[in-house]
């Protein structure tokens, strides 16, 4: 049995409020039952309440469809916001790509 | 008056102006774009009251939110209406001062939800309360808009 297929979102810049529909836009968009979802934030410079928000309807998102949604390559303060909201243990979060991708 | 001398005695809004200092004044319009002008002078402000990297971040993620509540609840997404902003050197840490002039928030229903309950949306209050060591809301200078102060010391010393 072979593992799911596994796509690949990036994120770059803020991901404010300035951003917050592009960004949920997108994230939805990329939801389309076929395959799981690694979100690379590794361009990220700085996330707030508006970006979680984006990724935690994503998430329930691809939860309601038997897909996961992973994280990879948080920031310092991109990883503090997730502690800050207790959303680290919600979320896989992966230290990078290669072992998101091997998960 | 020159550096460190100018601690103290400029005037505040809330009366306390003993060993405090003001780094910045800041006015705003209050739009989402407008934040990451933001963002970096209070991290600035916050490293120059002796805050680490995280600390500071902590700071600007607190005022940012604060500011979006203002943006969002406050002035409902009118564009044209203004934030003011003023920071200022505590000695052990920094103070941060939001003014507005939307309608008058009642502090009673400004609370953070329940983190177990995992939902999109309503986290700011939250971040501010977790980031910041006080969130007050104070009366507003003359009865019109709202006057939020976050204030953050520093660790003590081991």
């Amino acid at each position: 049995m072979s593992a799911p297929q596994k796509r690949v979102i990036e994120l770059s810049g803020d991901v404010d409020l300035e951003h917050a529909a592009d960004t949920r836009q997108m994230l939805l968009d990329a939801i389309d039952g076929t395959t799981d979802l690694l979100v690379d934030l590794s361009a990220v410079t700085y996330i707030d309440s508006s970006g979680i928000a984006s990724l935690v309807e994503a998430l329930q998102a691809a939860h309601d469809i038997g897909a996961t949604l992973g994280l990879v390559a948080l920031s310092t303060q991109a990883l503090r916001v997730f502690e800050l909201a207790r959303l680290d243990k919600v979320f896989p979060i992966y230290p990078d790509m290669p072992t998101a991708m091997s998960a | 008056m020159t550096g460190n001398s100018a601690r103290s005695q400029l005037p505040s809004t809330d009366g306390n102006a003993a060993a405090e200092q003001l780094l910045l004044e800041i006015r705003f319009f209050a739009k989402p774009d407008r934040l990451k002008l933001i963002r970096p002078v209070v991290l600035a402000a916050a490293r120059m009251c002796g805050f680490d990297e995280q600390g500071g971040q902590d700071i600007v993620l607190a005022t940012d939110e604060a500011c979006q509540n203002v943006i969002i609840h406050g002035y409902r997404g009118q564009p044209d209406k203004q934030i003011t902003l003023t920071a200022y050197d505590i000695a052990d840490g920094i103070q941060i001062r939001l003014r507005d002039t939307a309608p008058a928030a009642d502090p009673a229903h400004i609370h953070p939800r329940d983190l177990d309950d995992i939902r999109p949306g309503g986290l700011g209050t939250h971040f501010m309360q977790a980031a910041m060591d006080d969130v007050v809301y104070l009366p507003a200078p003359g009865g019109v808009g709202n006057l939020l102060r976050l204030t953050k010391h520093l660790p003590r010393q081991p």
